[in-house]
């Protein structure tokens, strides 16, 4: 059989994404012409309808960005706000706050990694196909994601959009004895996390490898989730407040989410592969040697293993909230008290698929005159396409439907939230 | 339904987070057993298998906010037996719509740096605005629970055991202290229907009214009893102007305060 000369490869909604997106691929003989990765979600305009609201009001509407990552944009908008108002919260309350972002990082780990992204490595069109051949693997997935979605429960209120979170901490703390009562599924879902890191380390993964910026917040003694530095492996290490002199957004036609790039022009790259590199060495022990057992050195450049860098990081999010639940007594007060006045301030945490940086100004009412978002997916956008690229060049020789299915893989390996990207699939391969 | 066949369940996406569609998988003790009962024919966010319609049941997520979705959610209806609307965005635009109050291409200006990319509606509308809907699911999100619920009585033919009265009654069934009464915390709980199970009250916290109107809800009492706690009127316009603000009672409601 002779291939065709010239071919496109079109996906045209993209499965196993959260929010919608499509991918334009075209090429001309042995080389790849042209990568487009489109949003196609339409736009959701938070932050212009921001505008005026009490600076009290962001983290409940941010959240409504995604489903799957509310804590990042709830604390991402709580930070920001505390830093332009003047408030530092107590350890106590920066720890609860820890505790439930390590139930976010859980559920939406557990998510992307079984349900979405690993029947792409065992040939499933989904995870309840895959089910029938595997029911315990898919069980396992249904109740270590229950675990974390609990600890959102009682901590948050509400595994979708908490409701108990806010500006200066919390509405109500916790019992000591309802957050105690983690303790027990946490210590099997460590067991579990382990159990998952080795599943996917006997993966197939294929041969691809780039030589990332990777760009993530670090803390000198313990593993990014809430705050730290902004960091990058070329030399970067800036507080949070220099976000936009350092990276930003560009406006392409074909996606309705803003494109993330480095002011050079450069692409970057964010999420678990770039924090896992970043910090490798305040990951803990345990962590640490089961990433190396599982064939993983400190620094990943396979996209594709992306899926154990996320079971390496859901047993660190296990073992953290074991740790919290272990020490959590009930703190003196739930919330610091908020005086508002004018100000700006700058917000960033690691939300599970990367950091997600928030700005805003206030007036002396504490109204929000200006507000800007950065969600992860926009930032990977760039590298995502540059990825693509690659992977098609190195696999011309896969029969369209292998190919296709190839590059869906590899924009999974993102876990493109795509909601977030527009506050973000379709494939068309174009070969000629 | 042809006997003898399992029912075709399909989830459709519009303007939204993702959200209630996420609650559907977060029924985790379920999620496998309803697999079992349904066929899942269409569920971007969870297969690539794709089925062809026609479908029994078409779960509907989010608004109407492109020329796009008004076209697609009418062959969504044509090809759906039954079709449930999931969460505030789907029953009254999300808090998306808070864009019907202002002027988009302000919006579009705000965000992007060229407009002229940007296909969009003015509006962000419910999908009983351009459709029929057979059943409205409150909540932003949806509670898990009153999903089951809806989807077991659409496949057995009988009516969901949905109430539509207050958070209020929901409160007192539960023994829940009026946050209102004893705290004096304003709260939309008087006119937000109940299902969540007061979760925000629970918290000590007034409800921002994520499940939106409850049936007949007396808003202007409830508006005239924040103006004796003091609340100002643009706080109170803004109370109502969140994730339902396009829900007809509470968008008359905040008008009121222009
Ligand atoms: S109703 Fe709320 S939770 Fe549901 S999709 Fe819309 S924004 Fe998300
Ligand atoms: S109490 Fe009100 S705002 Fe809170 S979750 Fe329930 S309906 Fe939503």
């Amino acid at each position: 059989m002779t291939k065709p000369r010239s071919r496109t490869v079109k996906v045209n909604a993209l499965a196993r994404v959260e929010g919608e997106g499509a991918l334009y691929v075209s090429i001309k003989g042995d080389a790849v012409q042209e990568v487009k990765f489109r949003i196609f979600e339409p736009p959701r305009f938070f932050e212009a309808l921001l505008q005026g609201r009490l600076y009290s009001d962001a983290p409940d509407i941010t959240a409504r960005i995604c489903g799957i990552c509310p804590i990042a944009y709830m604390l991402g908008a709580c930070q920001a706000m505390e830093d332009a108002l003047g408030v530092v919260l107590p350890q106590p309350l920066q720890d609860l706050r820890r505790l439930i972002y390590c139930g976010e990082w859980i559920q939406s780990h557990v998510l992307h990694t079984y349900l979405l992204h690993a029947p792409d490595f065992l040939g499933y069109e989904d995870s309840i196909r895959l089910s029938h051949d595997y029911p315990g693997v898919v069980e396992r997935a249904l109740e270590l994601k229950k675990t974390g979605n609990r600890i959102m429960e009682v901590v948050g209120g509400r595994a979708v959009h908490p409701v108990n979170l806010k500006v200066g901490g919390f509405y109500s703390v916790p019992r000591r004895q309802t957050v105690r009562e983690l303790i027990e599924p946490l210590n099997w879902a460590l067991e579990a996390a382990l159990a998952t890191v080795r599943l996917f380390a006997g993966f197939d993964f294929p041969d691809y490898r780039y030589d990332y910026t990777c760009v993530s917040l670090r803390q000198p003694e313990e593993y990014p989730i809430t705050q730290g530095r902004l960091v990058s492996n070329r030399g970067l290490d800036i507080p949070i407040d220099q976000f936009t002199a350092h990276f930003s957004e560009e406006h392409v036609a074909h996606s309705n989410a803003l494109h993330g790039r480095m002011n050079g022009g450069e692409a970057y790259l964010v999420g678990p592969i770039a924090r896992y590199n970043n910090n490798f060495d305040t990951l803990s022990e345990l962590a640490r040697q089961s990433a190396r057992e599982a064939g993983l050195e400190p620094v990943c450049d396979n996209p594709f293993q992306s899926i154990i860098v996320r079971a390496v990081e859901t047993l660190y999010a296990c073992e953290e909230a074991l740790r919290l639940a272990n020490a959590y007594e009930e703190p003196d007060a739930a919330a610091v008290e908020i005086v508002p006045h004018a100000g700006e301030g700058h917000g960033c945490t690691e939300a599970p698929r990367g950091i997600c940086y928030h700005r805003y100004r206030l007036d002396e009412a504490g109204r929000i005159v200006e507000a800007q978002i950065v969600p992860p997916t926009s930032q990977n956008q760039k590298q995502i396409e540059r990825d693509l690229w690659g992977v098609v060049e190195k696999n011309l020789d896969l029969a369209e439907d292998k190919l296709k299915w190839r590059c869906e893989q590899t924009i999974r390996n993102y876990d493109p939230c795509i909601s977030c990207a527009t506050h973000f699939l379709k494939l068309t391969l174009d070969r000629s | 339904m042809a006997i003898g066949k399992k029912p075709k369940l399909a989830v459709w996406k519009f303007s939204s987070c993702d959200g209630c569609q996420l609650s559907l998988l977060d029924c985790e003790d379920e999620l496998l057993q309803l697999a079992a009962s349904v066929e899942i024919a269409y569920f971007l966010e969870a297969t690539r298998a794709q089925i062809r319609g026609p479908y029994d049941i078409s779960l509907v997520e989010g608004s109407i906010a492109t020329p796009e979705d008004v076209e697609r959610i009418c062959q969504v209806r044509r090809q759906s037996k039954k079709l449930i609307t999931i969460g505030a965005c789907a029953t009254a635009g999300g808090i998306q719509a808070l864009r019907n109050f202002k002027d988009v291409d302000q919006f579009i200006q705000a965000v992007y740096a060229h407009p002229h990319y940007i296909d969009t509606l003015a509006t962000s509308t419910s999908i009983g605005n351009h459709v029929s809907v057979d059943f409205e699911l409150r909540g932003c999100p949806i509670d898990k629970h009153q999903l089951l619920e809806v989807l077991s009585a659409f496949l057995n033919s009988r009516k969901p055991n949905v109430p539509r009265y207050s958070q209020c009654i929901e409160c007192k069934q539960a023994g829940t202290v009026c946050v209102m009464v004893a705290q004096g915390i304003p709260c939309l709980g008087p006119v937000t229907q109940a299902g969540c199970g007061n979760l925000c009250p629970r918290c000590r916290r007034g409800c921002y009214g994520c499940f939106g109107p409850k049936e007949t809800p007396n808003t202007a009492s409830l508006s005239h009893w924040f103006e004796q706690l003091g609340m100002p009127p643009r706080e109170i316009q803004h109370a109502y102007r969140s994730f339902n603000a396009n829900a007809p009672e509470f968008r008359k409601e905040s008008e009121r305060y222009d």
